[in-house]
């Protein structure tokens, strides 16, 4: 008996050793997995951060601009226009429009020039040489509409001196703000030596200063003045095709997910429909832009540039994302859940939306905006359908011509005007990653809450 | 724990009750199945099952893994239906009515028959929900109050209500194992089937919880004919009046319970009770 058990246990030892043996290779494979993961997440991370510090520190300037304080006088030896028509002088409404329609063609013709360059004459100090073309170079070129538009809704300016903020020039800017060299030799400079130097003054004596740029978010893009471009377009052309999307592509995508999982019954066409849509997923998004040109815009005669078109474009490119991600979700409901309702009588229609639905909602919404906020950031279909076309208004229709977020960060990017378009283009892309993260967290949100519930 | 421990006591005086010989096939027959084959594909599952099911009384279906008893169960409320290239052949019918003939509507037989499954399944909604379910959409109750008595009578019946009755809004998936299988039978009695068909009910469950749905069966053997598929043949022996045994897919030997334990004439049956199969 003593000997079975020596034996025994001389064999336990052997064993012992052996599994001993191949430990440490055991823990040093395990070890350097783990290092490999960390490593990974580390480099990920790293990417991201890289990008984020980078947009962010170009970016984040250009949420300042630089306004003209001016005092501006309305001359009546520059604005010889009559008085304004007033109602009462004309027999009908229609003769009082024709009149006035008169009166605004007269003052739009006059040289406001005249006037901004008047009044920055009045800020220069005494006995400083600058020629007009040197001095109005410093507001925005379109500081005369922003003055002669206050004077067309308020014509008893005439002859008074009001106090006016007006937007710093695209190369004033650049200066003020160092987005110049300001060593580089008069040739390689924007502005002419008297032009940097008053600006240097108007800084110090407060006649230009900084504030927030609302102008981003309430403009429209702008190429003629280039410190007033804005995203206001841009964002509500983007709004417009984000609501074709959420209207065409979820319940589309929602209800072929829910028919091809719960209804269809098995057999080639359906695995040929499968085999297609997960193709479908995988096209790049370019051949959506040419297939969006050839039928909606080609064949339908949708209009170019608008909104509609881009919808239906990204609506294509999201329906398989959403039917994929919801088929998902669907294959993962237990089939314990699906028995349940069943054996109790339930119509298949009636398991699927009391029963499995509810309880796949969270997971459909959350692939839903993602592939919303995926739809959102996609580019290269829109510049094929004419969405890159450059449009300085807000569409008030999706058949109006728009310009949409991503294309107007390619369209800043490439914007001749380097020194200050590229502060902008961080921006547009703060504002787009901005919406981005919103939907994001929505998703995240929505998930846990509508988790919790369940 | 008292009151468990008293259930517990009364299955075992159960016990004897169901061993001692009263023939339930004097009882009008409910559902008589004749020839009953069952295909997977091009695998046979079933080969000629036929069997008379008695009134308010227990046919147990036994048999090892994979003997086709689950899949014969899931022929009498065509869940079988919803199994991809799963082919029904023979007879099985309700009180005469062929239940696989072409005009006879799924959903009504399924609120005929009712099913309780393997594993406690309630729905993720309140208790309260839960047990309305069926009668809502098989438009049972008229009204609030008539939904209500459903509901209280129903949990009731399955022995729940005293447990829960605090609590009818609180998710079903809270309870405990045991009582949400009593949920299901609950839910599943609220639609006032005339046969309730039980699919291994216990097998998740632990020892006491087991007694308990047993005892439950034994008491709703009075309004229900009930088919119950176990593993257990000490659970068949307790809770059944009639046993059937299958293997491979046949339906070896069926018989009085007590005469199916006790004197088995099949030589499998005989090494299936003695576990010499299985």
């Amino acid at each position: 008996m003593a000997t079975d058990i020596q034996t025994s246990s001389s064999a336990s030892a052997d064993r012992r050793k052996l599994v001993r043996s191949g430990l440490r290779r055991r823990h040093l494979n395990e070890q350097i997995f783990r290092g490999l993961g960390i490593a990974a997440i580390a480099l990920a991370l790293g990417f991201v951060a890289l990008l984020f510090v980078d947009v962010f520190r170009k970016g984040i300037p250009a949420f300042i601009q630089s306004n003209v304080h001016l005092a501006v006088t309305y001359d009546p030896a520059v604005i010889d226009v009559g008085p304004a028509p007033a109602r009462a002088d004309f027999a009908s409404e229609a003769e009082f429009n024709a009149a006035s329609l008169k009166w605004q063609r007269e003052v739009a013709l006059l040289n406001w020039n005249t006037i901004v360059e008047a009044s920055l004459r009045k800020a220069l100090p005494e006995g400083y040489e600058i020629t007009s073309r040197e001095l109005l170079a410093i507001p925005e070129t379109n500081a005369r509409h922003a003055i002669r538009e206050k004077f067309v809704s308020d014509p008893s300016l005439l002859g008074q001196t009001v106090e006016v903020d007006v937007l710093a020039s695209a190369n004033t800017a650049n200066w003020v703000k160092g987005n110049i060299d300001r060593s580089l030799g008069d040739t390689q400079q924007q502005l002419s030596a008297p032009t940097r130097g008053l600006i240097d003054i108007f800084e110090e004596n407060g006649t230009i200063t900084n504030g927030f740029a609302w102008s981003i978010f309430t403009n429209v893009d702008s190429r003629s003045a280039p410190a007033s471009a804005g995203l206001l377009g841009a964002f509500v052309g983007t709004l417009w095709m984000m609501l074709i999307v959420v209207v065409l592509a979820v319940p589309i995508g929602v209800a072929a997910a829910i028919y091809l999982e719960e209804f269809a019954p098995k057999s080639r066409l359906t695995d040929l429909i499968e085999v297609n849509i997960n193709n479908l997923a995988a096209v790049p998004s370019i051949v959506f832009g040419l297939l969006g040109a050839a039928v909606f815009i080609n064949w339908f005669h949708l209009p170019i540039s608008a909104p509609l078109v881009g919808g239906l474009v990204l609506t294509l490119m999201t329906l398989p994302t959403i039917i994929i991600a919801t088929r998902g979700a669907l294959m993962g409901v237990s089939p314990a859940l699906r028995q349940a309702a069943l054996g109790m009588g339930a119509s298949k229609t009636q398991m699927v939306f009391h029963h499995v639905l509810p309880v796949t909602f969270p997971s459909i919404l959350t692939a839903t905006i993602l592939g919303v906020a995926h739809a959102l950031g996609e580019t290269a279909p829109l510049l094929l359908i004419g969405m890159k076309a450059f449009v300085a208004s807000v569409p008030a229709t999706p058949l109006d011509q728009a310009a949409a977020l991503p294309v107007q960060i390619y369209l800043w990017q490439g914007n001749e005007n380097r020194n200050f378009f590229e502060p902008r283009t961080a921006a547009a892309i703060m504002v787009l990653l901005g919406v981005m993260i919103l939907l994001n967290g929505v998703a995240i949100y929505l998930r846990s809450r509508l988790e919790k519930r369940a | 724990m008292d009151m468990l421990a008293g259930k517990v006591k009364k299955t075992s005086q159960n016990l004897d009750s169901a061993m001692n010989p009263t023939d339930v096939l004097d009882r009008p027959i409910r559902l008589t199945a004749r020839d009953v084959t069952v295909h997977y594909g091009a695998k046979q599952a079933l080969h000629g099952i036929s069997i008379d099911i008695p009134d308010r009384a227990v046919t147990a279906f036994i048999g090892p893994s994979g003997c086709g008893k689950s899949t014969f169960l899931r022929c009498i409320n065509r869940m079988n239906d919803t199994i991809e290239g799963a082919k029904v052949g023979g007879t099985i019918k309700l009180d005469g009515e062929d239940i696989y003939a072409q005009d006879l509507d799924v959903v009504e037989l399924r609120a005929r028959i009712g099913m309780v499954f393997q594993k406690p399944n309630p729905f993720p909604k309140s208790i309260y929900d839960n047990v309305a379910y069926g009668p809502r959409i098989h438009g049972l109750a008229r009204n609030k109050t008539d939904l209500d008595e459903i509901v209280v009578s129903s949990l009731r019946k399955a022995g729940l209500f005293e447990e829960v009755k605090d609590r009818l809004a609180e998710p079903g998936t809270g309870l405990s194992g045991g009582q949400q299988q009593r949920l299901c039978i609950a839910r599943a009695i609220a639609v006032g089937p005339e046969v309730i068909l039980m699919d291994e009910p216990c097998s998740a469950l632990d020892p006491i919880a087991t007694a308990v749905i047993e005892e439950l069966i034994d008491e709703l053997r009075e309004n229900y004919t009930i088919v119950i598929v176990t593993h257990s043949m000490q659970q068949a022996a307790r809770v059944s009046q009639r046993t059937a045994f299958f293997h491979l897919g046949n339906l070896i030997e069926q018989g009085q319970t007590e005469d199916i334990f006790t004197n088995p004439v099949n030589k499998q049956t005989q090494d299936y009770i003695m576990g010499r199969i299985g």
